[in-house]
């Protein structure tokens, strides 16, 4: 989204702003109606469907809402049950916590890595692209998710092939919990295709008198990458880990398919996400499960806070800054 | 996209050769180059590898799943497919169907109210623009979780749940704000002169935008469509949540319900069901490989 940055087109594009009549005319208030009126199913999606629920589910979180009695004002008992009295919750944040932070670093490195590879003049280039982009359309599908399940189950093709090297008990993956949790991040970071397109359209702006008076001034490849590509890359960088990480958050299916909706074994797969799904909609506890939305939504909102605070000492803009 | 026109010489064109000082380089670097070609070529295979095994597998008998370690079958099962498509209550060309349906429902719904909104936001001018215009791009980022239990609640109330009507409806009402923001970068790279010779000849916005806008919109409406395509056909969650008719359940929802009642014992149909589940994503790939690359390198959409 914010890839625009990069890119500078020549009219400024960020915010709806732009020309302004100093006037209003009867013209300029015709069309000013005409403008809400093609808005007209945007502002109800907005007031139905965004704005009111959340609102909504603000109320809920204080509430004991079960969907089907109406709701009771408990006033902080979700918030303070979940802190004090859950140790799923906890268990859910820590699974999800270690997913994120070891999943969004390791896929940004190989997107970057395979990206930086490929961004040269070379015979296949686009056959290449597009298989190692592949993994990230298919990698969220239920599909994958069962093969996964499969190869790494205690029968699986791994085991299968760890036994055929001699290894006569090998872990049992999805089924230990020291290993669960590890068989979904590599699930995730397989899908590094869309950060590794994103990396290689950064990389084509990246102006290639650069790399001439560094090859001029003698540094090495991986001089010119760690001192030209990284640095006026950062923008690219960032916008990436927001996006991944905002991502990695929220996942949802690899978990559910792989431990069979459980989150086992021994919560060691309880994303976050899934614990919400069982406490809302397998144990209807929608106020308690309310509260947990909106505990997730400060995690993701205090992340991404954190990620653009630190952006202003590292990420540097070619214009300076916006 | 619009972006994209204006740094059309460095993006537009991704598989011209892009570094031409480079090849002056090329005859010293032959060895490299193969060594690379090599590395890629084997990190390729890595990476489809494990489709490549599922489909293998899909055509292998129960027990050679297991114990081979070849790819291409000794007895070629065929019987899987034909197993899969037959292994629950309703047949799969139900549940596709049910998928296609819900797909083509929110491709309509997405082109069509985020066009007219991002038209408003592009071109006209009216008050706290501004504003609203910031609104719609503060929803993009926010997690369907924060609006998911009263949402259900109110479809619930409506009588709207194990119906279709959660999962299209919503798209009518632009709440897939990201091709709002997609619009209105392309609808900014037309030429206003095309609008203001509308004008002249007494066209109103409506007319404007139905019969100059909307056409000249297509590449990015194409984008919109494919990418609304593949997040629904891949959507687990809230089909998950709504649905809970067999007869109406889409394929990520049979897949589910295939693991969970036939357990760990039936692999070969299960897979030949997920590989075809795959089919539709990997062909809709194949024939708009330009426009999904494009889409989420100018704007970060998630592939």
């Amino acid at each position: 989204m914010t890839s625009l940055q990069i890119r500078r087109p020549p009219a400024p594009a960020t915010g709806a702003g732009g020309r302004r009549t100093n006037t209003r005319s009867s013209a300029s208030r015709a069309e000013g109606r005409w403008g809400y009126l093609f808005l007209t199913p945007w502002f109800v999606g907005l007031v139905v469907l965004t704005a009111g629920p959340m609102l909504v589910s603000l109320y809920y979180s204080f509430t004991d809402f079960s969907l089907l009695s109406t709701p009771n004002w408990v006033g902080l008992d979700n918030y303070e049950r979940m802190f004090t009295a859950d140790d799923r919750f906890f268990a859910a944040v820590r699974v999800t916590l270690t997913y994120v932070i070891v999943s969004v670093p390791l896929q940004l490195a190989f997107a970057l890595g395979i990206a930086v590879l490929l961004n040269r003049a070379l015979r296949g280039i686009s056959a290449y692209r597009a298989l190692y982009y592949l993994p990230s359309l298919l990698g969220g599908s239920v599909a994958v998710a069962v093969l996964w399940r499969q190869v790494f189950g205690r029968e699986g093709a791994v085991n299968v092939v760890l036994r055929g090297l001699g290894w006569e008990n090998p872990p049992t993956w999805i089924a230990d919990p020291d290993f669960a949790l590890y068989t979904l991040i590599l699930l995730r970071v397989w899908e590094f295709g869309s950060p590794m397109v994103i990396f290689l359209a950064g990389l084509r702006q990246v102006p290639q008198e650069y790399y001439e008076a560094a090859e001029v001034d003698g540094a090495s490849p991986v001089q010119r990458f760690f001192r030209i590509t990284i640095p006026v890359i950062t923008p690219v960088i960032f916008l990436n880990a927001i996006l991944q990480l905002i991502g990695a958050f929220q996942a949802f299916n690899s978990a559910f398919i792989i431990s069979g909706g459980t989150g086992g074994p021994l919560d060691s797969t309880l994303f976050y996400t899934l614990y919400l799904y069982i406490e809302g909609f397998t144990n209807f506890r929608m106020g308690y499960a309310s509260a947990l939305a909106w505990v997730l939504l400060g995690i993701i909102a205090a992340f991404t806070a954190v990620n653009f605070a630190l952006s202003r000492f590292w990420v540097h803009y070619e214009d300076g800054g916006r | 996209m619009a972006i994209l026109e204006h740094s059309a010489p460095a993006s537009a064109r991704e598989d011209a050769a892009p570094v031409p000082t480079r090849s002056r380089q090329r005859p010293r670097l032959t060895l490299r180059r193969v060594v690379l070609q090599l590395f890629l070529a084997a990190g390729a295979l890595a990476m489809v590898y494990p489709i490549i095994w599922m489909a293998a597998s899909s055509l292998k008998p129960e027990n050679e799943i297991f114990r081979s370690a070849t790819l291409l079958p000794e007895i070629w099962q065929w019987q899987n497919y034909i197993d899969g498509w037959n292994g629950l209550r309703e047949p799969f060309e139900v549940f596709y169907l049910n998928s296609f349906i819900i797909s083509a429902l929110a491709v309509v719904g997405n082109l069509l109210s985020c066009s007219l909104a991002a038209y408003a936001f592009a071109r006209l001018d009216f008050r706290f623009r501004t504003l609203w215009f910031a609104v719609m791009l503060g929803t993009i980022m926010l997690p369907y979780h924060a609006t998911l239990i009263p949402q259900y609640a109110l479809y619930f109330e409506l009588g709207w749940v194990n119906t279709y009507l959660p999962l299209t409806v919503p798209k009518f009402l632009a709440t897939d704000a990201f091709f709002i923001f997609l619009f209105v970068q392309f609808i900014r790279g037309i030429p206003r002169e095309l609008d203001q010779a509308a004008k002249v000849d007494g066209a109103g916005p409506f007319r404007t935008y139905a019969l100059i806008i909307f056409p000249l919109l297509r590449p990015a409406l194409v984008t919109g469509a494919i990418f609304t395509t593949i997040w629904t056909y891949n959507d687990f969650f809230s089909q998950l949540v709504y649905i809970s008719d067999t007869a109406r359940y889409t394929v990520p929802l049979a897949l589910r319900m295939f693991l969970d009642t036939t357990g760990e014992s039936s692999w070969g149909p299960m897979f030949a069901m997920s590989t075809l589940s795959l089919l539709p994503l990997i062909i809709v790939f194949v024939l708009f490989q330009r426009q999904i690359v494009e889409g989420i390198s100018t704007t970060g959409l998630k592939g």
